[in-house]
C-alpha cells in the first residue's frame, strides 16, 4: 500500500497462522484445526515483497508459501484450484499454502507478468491458466533445487523437491524451500523446465477443500461492501428506471436538510445522495424529487418485445451453419414438427449487490470491489478518472456472487464520479432495486425450431433459427457486422447431433433493455430450445429420449460416455410411482459436456418439486474434483431458478420486478436434498469449463420430465407461467 | 442515546431508533460479516439473534432491540469452533460466502428448535437465499451439526 494513507484497517495481511491440516485431504471432517490459508482483505500489494521469489511467489523463512492468484474468487472455486496446479509443480507442501489476488496494477507496471487476461469470465479460469501456472510452480521448483545442489556441491539431478524441500537423495540431507528462496530468486533459467502432464498430478485431482471457507464461516471475509476506509462517506443512488433516459432536473431540498447528508451529486442517468451513514444516504435519496428524461425506451413493455422477437423470425437473419441441403429435406416426406420457444429478460441479482469504494485524488485512484476481471475494470477506471493506468489501484476483494455481471463496472463509475465529486473516499451501495433495476440482463429471446423425421424416426433435416439481443452491440464491445454473434447461436449452432441437414439463423435484435453475460450465456436459453425440441422430436417419432440421442451420438465417445454415464447412474427408464417422471438432457457449453437427468414430482395444483438431479460431465481432467462437483451443483440450482422462477418483465420501458419478494429464485425447500456429479473423464487436450455448463440444460431436463407426466410442452419459461393443473 | 447490547457488549449509540439494526452493527459497530442482501427481510443473509431468536436484521428497527440480547456471526464463538461452524467447515458449504453468515445464524437457531431435524424441517426452517445454490451441502451441514451438538 505504498504512497497511500492507510489505517490498520488497511493492513495489508491479517494471516492467522494456526496448525496445519492434512495435504489435500478430503475428508477433512472435525479433525483438527486447519489453517486459516489466505487473508481476510486477500488483495496483495503493488510493492514487491522482500521475501518474493518472483512476482508470483512469496515463500517465507518458515517454508509458508503465499501464492498470487491472477483472477477473481465469485464462488466459483478457482482462488483454489489454480494455487493447486502451482503447487502440484513447486512440489510444495499444501498445508503451509496461501493464496492472495495479484495486483492489477503492478502486472500493468511489471510487463503483465501475470497475463494480459486476469478475467473470471467465460468458465475459463482453470482451462485457461494451467499451463501458465504449472509454469511458475516448475520454474520455481527447479531453481529451488539449483540452489540446493549448488550449496550442497552436488549434482542437481541427485535432488529431488517434495514436500517443500529438497532433499539429496544419496546423503538424504534436507534443506527447506525457505532457506533457499532468496537465492532462488536471483536465478534466471536459461530455458524453462517440462510441466507434468495430467497423469502425474498428485495433487491436483484430489478432492480439496476451498481455502477460502474458513474467512466465509465467521464473517470475516472481505467482500467490496465491506470495506472500511479513514474518512469515508456512503453513497445510494437512484438511478432512472427505464434504461438509456436521463436526468432532466432534481430537487434535493428535502434530502440536503436530513442528518448526515453531505452532497447530492447528479449523474448522467442518476443521482447519488451522499451521507455519513448508507441508511441515512437511502433514506434521503428516497427524497429527492426527480425528473427524468425516459427517452424512447419508455413506452416498451413485455409483450410488445415478444411480439416484435416472434415477428423478427419471419424476417432475415445470417447463417451461422448450414450443413446439407435443409429445404429440400424440408420439402421431402415425413413427418414435420414446428415449435417457437420463448425466454423472458433474467437478472443476475448476486447476493452482495453491487458497490464500489472508490478514493479519487488527483494523482492516484484506489478502488476497493469485487470485479470479475481486475485489470479491465483498472483500465475502465483509468478512463473514467482521467489518470494514467499506472495511477490506479484495484483491490479485488472476495465477490459474492458475479454469474456475469461484475465485469461491466458500472457501480464502480458511479463510484469514482462521485468520490471525484466529494473529494473523499465513497463508498456506493446500490440497494436490491437498484442493482435488478440497473442489471445488464439475460437476453429475451425467441427461438423456431423446425424438423422433418424420415420414417424410421429420425431427424432427416432441421433448422433453428434465433430472434434475440447482442450482448457485444449492447455493451458497446464491437458493431457485430457479420449479424452472428457467437453467444447467440450457442447449443445451436455447436450441437452435436448427427443430422446430414442442419441450419441455423440468427437475428441480432436489440431493445433498450442492456442485456450482458448471464451465467451460461446463449446456452442458457439455448440449451433449453434444443433439448426440449429434441425431446419433442424423440415423442413425436416413438423413440426413447435417450436412445433417441444416442443414435444421433454415434462416434462421439465423449458424448456417449457422459450420456451413458448418466444414464446409468440415474437408472434411466426406472418405472416412476405416478405424478412422477424422469427427464433428460444434454450439452456441451465451454468446452465441457454435462448431461442431466431429473426426477419430477407434480403436485395436485401443479406444484413442480424436482427431487433429484443426476449429472454426468466431462471436462477433460479435474483439478479440483470437490471444487467441480459443488460448481456442478451450485450451477444446476442457477438453472433451476431461472427455470421454475426466472423472469424479468417490462412495463413502461423498465423491469417491473425489484426484489426477491417479485423476483423469488429457489430456497431450500426447492431444491433436491441431494445432487448427484459423477465424472465421466476423456482427458487428453480436452480442458472444459466449470462454472456454468450446469446451469444451461437444467430447465430442458425439468420440461421433458413434465411433459412425460402431463404430456403438456413448455415452450415458454418460467414454468410457473405454465399451467399444469389439471388430471395427469 | 440508543443503548445495544451485542455479543455481549453494551454500546450507547447516538442513532435513529428507525436505523435497520443491520446497518447500525455493520457501521456504527464494524461487524461486517452481517450482510445486506434485500432489505426487505427476504433473502436472511443479514440473519441475527436477538435473545436466541433468528431475525432478519434488515428489517428491525434498532429501537424495537434496545437492550436485548444480540448476537451477530462474530459472537457466534471466538474460535470459529460452534459444532455449526465446524458442520459447514466439513461439508465445504459456502461458495461466495456472502450468505454464509445468514445461513449459520438461521441454522444454529433452527437447530435449538430442532434438535433431531428431518429434511421436512429443513425445507420449512430454513428460508435463507443463497444465489450458488449451496443448499444440498447446507442441508448435509445441518444434519451434521445436528450429530455435533450431542457429542
Amino acid at each position: 500500500m505504498d504512497g497511500i494513507n492507510t489505517s490498520s484497517s488497511l493492513s495489508r495481511r491479517q494471516f492467522v497462522v494456526t496448525a496445519v491440516t492434512a495435504a489435500g485431504g478430503f475428508a477433512i471432517g472435525i479433525g483438527p484445526a486447519r489453517a486459516l490459508p489466505i487473508a481476510a482483505q486477500p488483495w496483495s500489494p503493488e510493492a514487491q515483497d522482500a521475501h518474493e521469489l518472483n512476482a508470483w511467489l512469496i515463500i517465507q523463512p518458515d517454508d509458508t508459501i503465499v501464492i498470487r492468484y491472477p483472477r477473481s474468487e465469485m464462488g466459483q472455486g478457482s482462488f483454489t484450484a489454480l494455487p493447486m496446479m502451482v503447487a502440484e509443480e513447486l512440489e510444495a507442501d499444501w498445508s503451509k499454502v496461501k493464496a492472495e489476488f495479484a495486483s492489477a496494477n503492478r502486472n500493468l507496471r511489471e510487463d503483465l507478468v501475470y497475463g494480459k487476461d486476469m478475467s473470471s469470465v467465460g468458465s475459463h479460469s482453470v482451462r485457461d491458466s494451467h499451463q501458465q501456472q504449472q509454469q511458475v510452480g516448475a520454474s520455481a521448483r527447479v531453481r529451488l533445487v539449483m540452489v540446493a545442489a549448488k550449496r550442497w556441491g552436488v549434482d542437481p539431478a541427485t535432488c529431488e523437491a517434495k514436500l517443500s524441500k529438497v532433499h539429496h537423495k544419496p546423503t538424504g540431507r534436507t534443506l527447506g524451500y525457505g532457506t533457499l528462496a532468496a537465492d532462488a530468486a536471483k536465478i534466471a533459467l536459461d530455458k524453462e523446465p517440462d510441466i507434468k502432464a495430467p497423469e502425474q498430478f498428485t495433487l491436483a485431482g484430489k478432492p480439496t477443500p476451498r481455502l477460502d471457507v474458513p474467512l466465509k464461516i465467521n464473517g470475516t471475509a472481505s467482500y467490496g461492501i465491506d470495506t472500511k476506509l479513514p474518512g469515508m462517506v456512503y453513497a445510494s443512488v437512484i438511478a432512472c428506471p427505464v434504461p438509456g433516459g436521463t436526468l432532466k432536473s432534481v430537487d434535493d431540498a428535502a434530502a440536503k436538510s436530513m442528518r448526515g447528508v453531505e452532497a447530492v451529486v447528479p449523474l448522467d442517468n442518476a443521482v447519488a445522495v451522499v451521507a455519513d451513514r448508507f441508511w441515512r444516504a437511502k433514506q434521503a435519496a428516497h427524497a429527492l424529487k426527480i425528473e427524468w428524461d425516459l427517452g424512447p425506451g419508455g413506452a416498451t413493455d413485455s409483450a410488445q418485445f415478444a411480439k416484435d422477437y416472434r415477428a423478427a423470425l419471419d424476417g432475415p437473419g445470417a447463417r451461422a451453419r448450414n450443413d446439407g441441403d435443409v429445404d429440400a429435406a424440408m420439402q421431402g416426406p415425413g413427418k414435420k414438427i414446428e415449435a417457437v420457444y420463448e425466454v423472458p429478460y433474467l437478472a443476475h441479482a448476486p447476493m452482495e449487490p453491487l458497490n464500489a469504494t472508490a478514493h479519487y485524488r488527483p494523482d492516484r485512484l484506489d478502488v476497493w470491489m469485487g470485479t470479475q476481471n481486475a485489470l479491465g475494470t483498472l483500465r475502465a477506471a483509468a478512463k473514467v478518472a482521467d489518470l494514467p493506468p499506472e495511477k490506479v489501484f484495484i483491490h479485488n476483494c472476495f465477490a459474492g456472487g458475479g454469474f456475469g455481471r461484475r465485469s461491466a463496472n458500472d457501480e464502480m463509475n458511479q463510484a469514482i464520479r462521485v468520490s471525484k465529486a466529494v473529494g473523499k473516499p465513497v463508498k456506493l451501495v446500490w440497494t436490491r432495486e437498484e442493482d435488478i433495476g440497473q442489471d445488464r440482463y439475460r437476453p429475451q429471446a425467441a427461438v423456431r425450431m423446425k424438423a422433418v423425421l424420415a420414417p424410421d424416426g429420425t431427424i432427416a433435416g432441421w433448422e433453428m433459427k434465433t430472434a434475440v439481443g447482442s450482448l457485444l452491440r449492447s455493451l458497446g464491445a464491437s458493431k457485430v457486422e457479420t449479424g452472428i454473434e457467437p453467444m447467440a447461436v450457442e447449443g445451436l449452432a455447436t450441437n452435436p447431433y448427427i443430422v446430414a441437414n442442419t441450419r441455423v439463423d440468427c437475428v441480432l435484435k436489440n431493445t433498450h433493455i442492456p442485456v450482458s453475460f448471464w451465467r451460461s450465456v446463449g446456452n442458457s436459453q439455448n440449451g433449453f430450445v434444443i433439448e426440449s425440441f429434441v425431446d419433442e422430436l424423440a415423442h413425436a417419432g416413438g423413440h426413447d429420449p435417450y436412445k433417441f440421442r444416442r443414435a444421433m451420438l454415434t462416434g462421439k465417445e465423449d458424448w456417449l460416455k457422459v450420456l451413458d454415464t448418466v444414464a446409468e447412474k440415474a437408472e434411466w427408464g426406472k418405472k416412476m410411482p405416478s405424478g412422477k417422471a424422469q427427464g433428460l438432457a444434454i450439452l456441451e457449453a465451454y468446452g465441457t459436456i454435462i448431461g442431466q437427468v431429473v426426477e419430477v414430482a407434480l403436485g395436485p395444483k401443479g406444484e413442480v418439486k424436482v427431487e433429484r438431479i443426476v449429472m454426468a460431465l466431462d471436462c477433460g481432467h479435474a483439478i479440483n474434483p470437490l471444487t467441480i462437483t459443488e460448481q456442478m451443483e451450485g450451477a444446476a440450482i442457477w438453472g433451476l431458478s431461472a427455470a421454475l422462477y426466472g423472469k424479468i418483465s417490462v412495463k413502461d420501458g423498465r423491469a417491473v420486478e425489484t426484489n426477491f419478494d417479485t423476483y423469488p429464485v429457489v430456497r431450500m425447500a426447492d431444491a433436491p436434498p441431494k445432487i448427484e456429479v459423477h465424472f465421466a473423464l476423456t482427458g487428453g487436450k480436452k480442458w472444459g469449463g466449470i462454472g456454468e455448463p450446469a446451469a444451461a440444460p437444467l430447465a430442458a431436463a425439468v420440461c421433458n420430465a413434465i411433459f412425460s407426466i402431463t404430456g403438456k410442452r413448455i415452450r415458454q419459461l418460467p414454468i410457473r407461467d405454465a399451467d399444469l393443473t389439471g388430471p395427469v | 442515546m440508543i443503548t445495544l447490547k451485542v455479543n455481549g457488549t453494551q454500546h450507547q449509540l447516538d442513532i435513529e431508533p428507525e436505523t435497520p439494526l443491520l446497518w447500525v452493527v455493520r457501521e456504527e459497530l464494524g461487524l461486517t460479516g452481517t450482510k445486506f442482501g434485500c432489505g426487505i427481510a427476504q433473502c436472511g443473509c443479514c440473519t441475527v439473534h436477538v435473545n436466541g431468536e433468528a431475525m432478519r436484521s434488515c428489517s428491525v428497527a434498532v429501537g424495537d432491540v434496545a437492550g436485548k440480547d444480540i448476537t451477530t456471526i462474530e459472537g457466534l464463538s471466538h474460535d470459529s469452533k460452534h459444532p455449526v461452524q465446524r458442520a459447514w467447515l466439513a461439508e465445504d458449504v459456502p461458495q461466495c460466502g456472502y450468505c454464509q453468515s445468514g445461513q449459520i445464524m438461521a441454522a444454529t437457531a433452527f437447530l435449538k428448535r430442532h434438535p433431531n431435524p428431518t429434511d421436512a424441517d429443513i425445507d420449512a426452517g430454513m428460508t435463507n437465499i443463497c444465489r450458488c445454490g449451496t443448499y444440498p451441502r447446507i442441508r448435509a451441514a445441518i444434519h451434521r451439526a445436528a450429530r455435533l451438538m450431542k457429542i
